[in-house]
């Protein structure tokens, strides 16, 4: 009998195209996907080596980070740079030939959202994007992650790529999480816990009850992230959460086919036995409602706590923080509730989903959000708008006082126009606090839905579970 | 892509740690459809106030360290954003090599693809070398890729490891697409294997 192997390493194994002696190998890539900011300097190298994409069909490219969410974007894009790009991607993936979303198409929206939403992605697969949050897709039992436009190139040249093996490392979260506490709250429990190094050099496997109760889309949250926690992938092995949710997507196996790729599907789990070469542990139970107070993932902390201190820190960190609490403007020891915001976002690829909306619907009905507060609410696909109005939930935000946006990165990192303006504070729901990140001088608080609305309707940072005790009560 | 010869310069210390690819290169210069000119624009937010002045306290902004070919780093640098254009706007400063404990893995690779040389060193070494940046433009090191060797301006000799495959693609300045494509009879095998194994693909 062969070793015990991780889900990782029979995923690798069904990849492998060749092994040199020194280590290094080649990897097939089942797909990739594409965006208009890493890859025009791709395709242009393709072009002056006189190569094609090799595999036109397992490519999909869609324009996500530069568009506009203005309702009247089909007027164009205003930013000359901007538009130089999405147009770029335009004739790229026209002149190409690879599957492609333009901004016009329903289906267009943030490329982590897009490609499972239309079943390009599946258990199993390698799967790659110039894109960090590319582990995104990991939720599924795909080994996905992002790479620099180079490797874009030789993807699209080769649809392989020069890779040597990670380590295993396991994040398993036991028991069940408590009432108000979300995906998101765990993938940045994580981080809290790791350190955004954490993960260097590994695939993290997420395992544990707390991680099988998730829907698909909280899966995709906490894969998302494992980027801040310094891996490059996250995994969760598929099942039938998985194969319920693929199952009928347009580019998902139909027939005899689903039948043999279930069958395959279904091995795609780690053996009892096999080496990890990192594992962290979580209670389910012990994980609150968390916000991010610094300017690095790694700076969480539950919303009831204070302000920490650079006394609270040792090593490189002191001068970090001392940077960190002088850029975000804060007191150590002041409450993180009493924490005053003016921007609120709800969107991207980490919590741009249906799911997201709802949970930030749920929050919302019924109220209004305080005054001087500007929030928006941005869906991460055409599609994920549409059932959202099906649902009625444009109705809730924009009675709110939200504004009801064309799907895209936007605020995420204000690549677009939608930014903050220096010394403006936003509850974010988005993935990276970094200096600068939603807009130069701006200062980001990380969150999840629910509480980024419950921020919006107070205007300061807010424990969720006081609106859940009022529709106890 | 250059090939990277023995490199003799000014090491510029940044001691912070977590220094992420907004910080190296803020997303308003991600907008370019090119490779070059992005060295202008490195550490953008840090380098530059809002008036588009040089920040006299930013340490490449110091006319010593301003010709700096060698970056000696804090923990975990080039972590977030997996954007080349990181990598681009060091290389086009004219940054060679970068030296710290940690490095965000896409960074890292990143670097290779342009020609440039990210050093893995255990805590003592970086801080040591972190001192002797900190003298100055007087103070050079030299790198060789090579023998694998950072002397300092002391003259003391660190040896480093490297991963023989990069050594060797750094060294010639291979491409790497070149180096696959003779590999394309197997990728073809692997292909006509995969469309009977998981043709759903």
């Amino acid at each position: 009998m062969s070793a015990p192997k991780t889900l990782y390493d029979k995923i690798w194994d069904a990849h492998l195209v060749s092994e040199d002696d020194d280590g290094t190998c080649l990897l097939y890539i089942d797909r990739h996907l594409v965006h208009e900011v890493t890859s025009p300097q791709a395709f242009e190298g393709l072009r002056l080596a006189g190569r094609a994409v090799r595999a036109p069909e397992k490519t999909i490219a869609v324009p996500d980070h530069n568009v506009p969410t203005t309702l009247d974007r089909a007027k164009g894009i205003e930013n000359e740079e901007s538009r130089i790009q999405v147009d770029a991607l335009d004739k790229n993936a026209r002149d190409f030939g690879v599957n492609y979303y333009p901004v016009s198409d329903v289906r267009q929206g943030i490329v982590h959202i897009v490609g499972p939403e239309n079943g390009w992605t599946l258990p199993g697969m390698t799967v790659v994007c110039g894109d960090s949050h590319t582990a995104t897709h990991g939720a599924f039992g795909a080994l996905a992650h992002g790479i620099g436009t180079s490797e874009v190139e030789h993807v699209l040249a080769t649809q392989t790529l020069i890779q040597s093996k990670s380590k295993n490392m396991k994040v398993e979260i036991t028991g069940k999480l408590r009432p108000g506490v979300t995906a998101k709250d765990i993938t940045l429990a994580v981080i809290g816990e790791t350190g955004t190094a954490g993960g260097n050099g590994h695939v993290i496997e997420y395992c544990g009850e707390a991680i099988r109760a998730l829907s698909m889309e909280g899966r995709m949250t906490v894969c998302n992230m494992a980027i801040e926690g310094g891996a490059r992938a996250g995994l969760i092995a598929p099942d039938e959460t998985t194969f319920e949710y693929v199952k009928g997507r347009a580019h998902a196996p139909k027939g005899a086919q689903w039948d043999a790729a279930m069958s395959w599907w279904k091995t795609l789990f780690t053996d009892e036995g096999a080496h990890f070469d990192k594992v962290v542990t979580l209670r389910g139970e012990d994980i609150a409602p968390v916000v991010t107070w610094g300017t690095s993932p790694e700076d969480v902390l539950p919303i009831s706590e204070n302000v920490p201190s650079t006394e609270d820190f040792t090593g490189g960190k002191v001068e970090a923080v001392r940077r960190s609490l002088e850029y975000m403007d804060l007191t150590p020891g002041m409450k993180l509730e009493d924490i005053k915001i003016d921007v609120v976002f709800i969107g991207s690829c980490t919590n741009g989903r249906i799911e997201d909306l709802r949970a930030a619907a749920a929050v919302l009905k019924d109220r209004k959000i305080a005054d001087g507060v500007r929030a928006m609410v941005v869906p991460g696909s055409g599609l994920v708008r549409a059932q959202a109005e099906e649902e009625g939930l444009d109705k809730i935000f924009l009675d709110a006082g939200l504004e009801w946006r064309m799907a895209g990165c936007s605020m995420c990192l204000a690549m677009n126009p939608d930014q903050l303006a220096p010394g403006e504070r936003c509850a974010s729901t988005s993935n990276r606090n970094f200096e600068g990140r939603q807009g130069r001088g701006g200062r980001t608080h990380l969150m999840s839905p629910a509480m980024a609305a419950a921020a919006a309707v107070t205007g300061h940072l807010t424990d969720v579970r006081k609106f859940m005790e009022l529709e106890d009560a | 892509m250059d090939k990277f010869e023995k490199v003799t310069g000014v090491a510029a210390p940044m001691p912070l740690v977590n220094i992420d690819t907004d910080m190296i290169i803020p997303k308003n210069f991600l907008k370019t459809i090119k490779r070059t000119g992005l060295g202008v624009h490195a550490f953008a937010e840090m380098r530059y106030d809002d008036a588009g002045n040089e920040n006299p306290d930013f340490v490449l902004n110091k006319d010593k360290y301003r010709a700096a070919q060698i970056l000696v780093v804090g923990d975990n640098f080039g972590c977030g954003s997996s954007r080349e254009h990181a990598p681009w706007a060091l290389a086009d400063y004219g940054i060679k090599a970068i030296v710290s404990t940690s490095y965000a893995d896409i960074f890292y690779n990143n670097c290779f693809k342009n020609g440039m040389l990210p050093i893995v060193l255990p805590r003592e070494q970086v801080d040591m070398l972190m001192s002797d940046a900190e003298k100055g433009s007087n103070a050079r090191m030299t790198v060789d890729l090579e023998a694998q060797e950072i002397t300092t301006s002391d003259g003391e000799v660190i040896t480093f490891q490297i991963d023989p495959f990069k050594k060797h693609c750094l060294l010639e300045g291979l491409d790497d697409i070149g180096l696959t494509l003779n590999k394309e009879a197997s990728i073809d095998a692997f292909e006509t294997q995969a469309s009977q194994s998981r043709p759903w693909v």
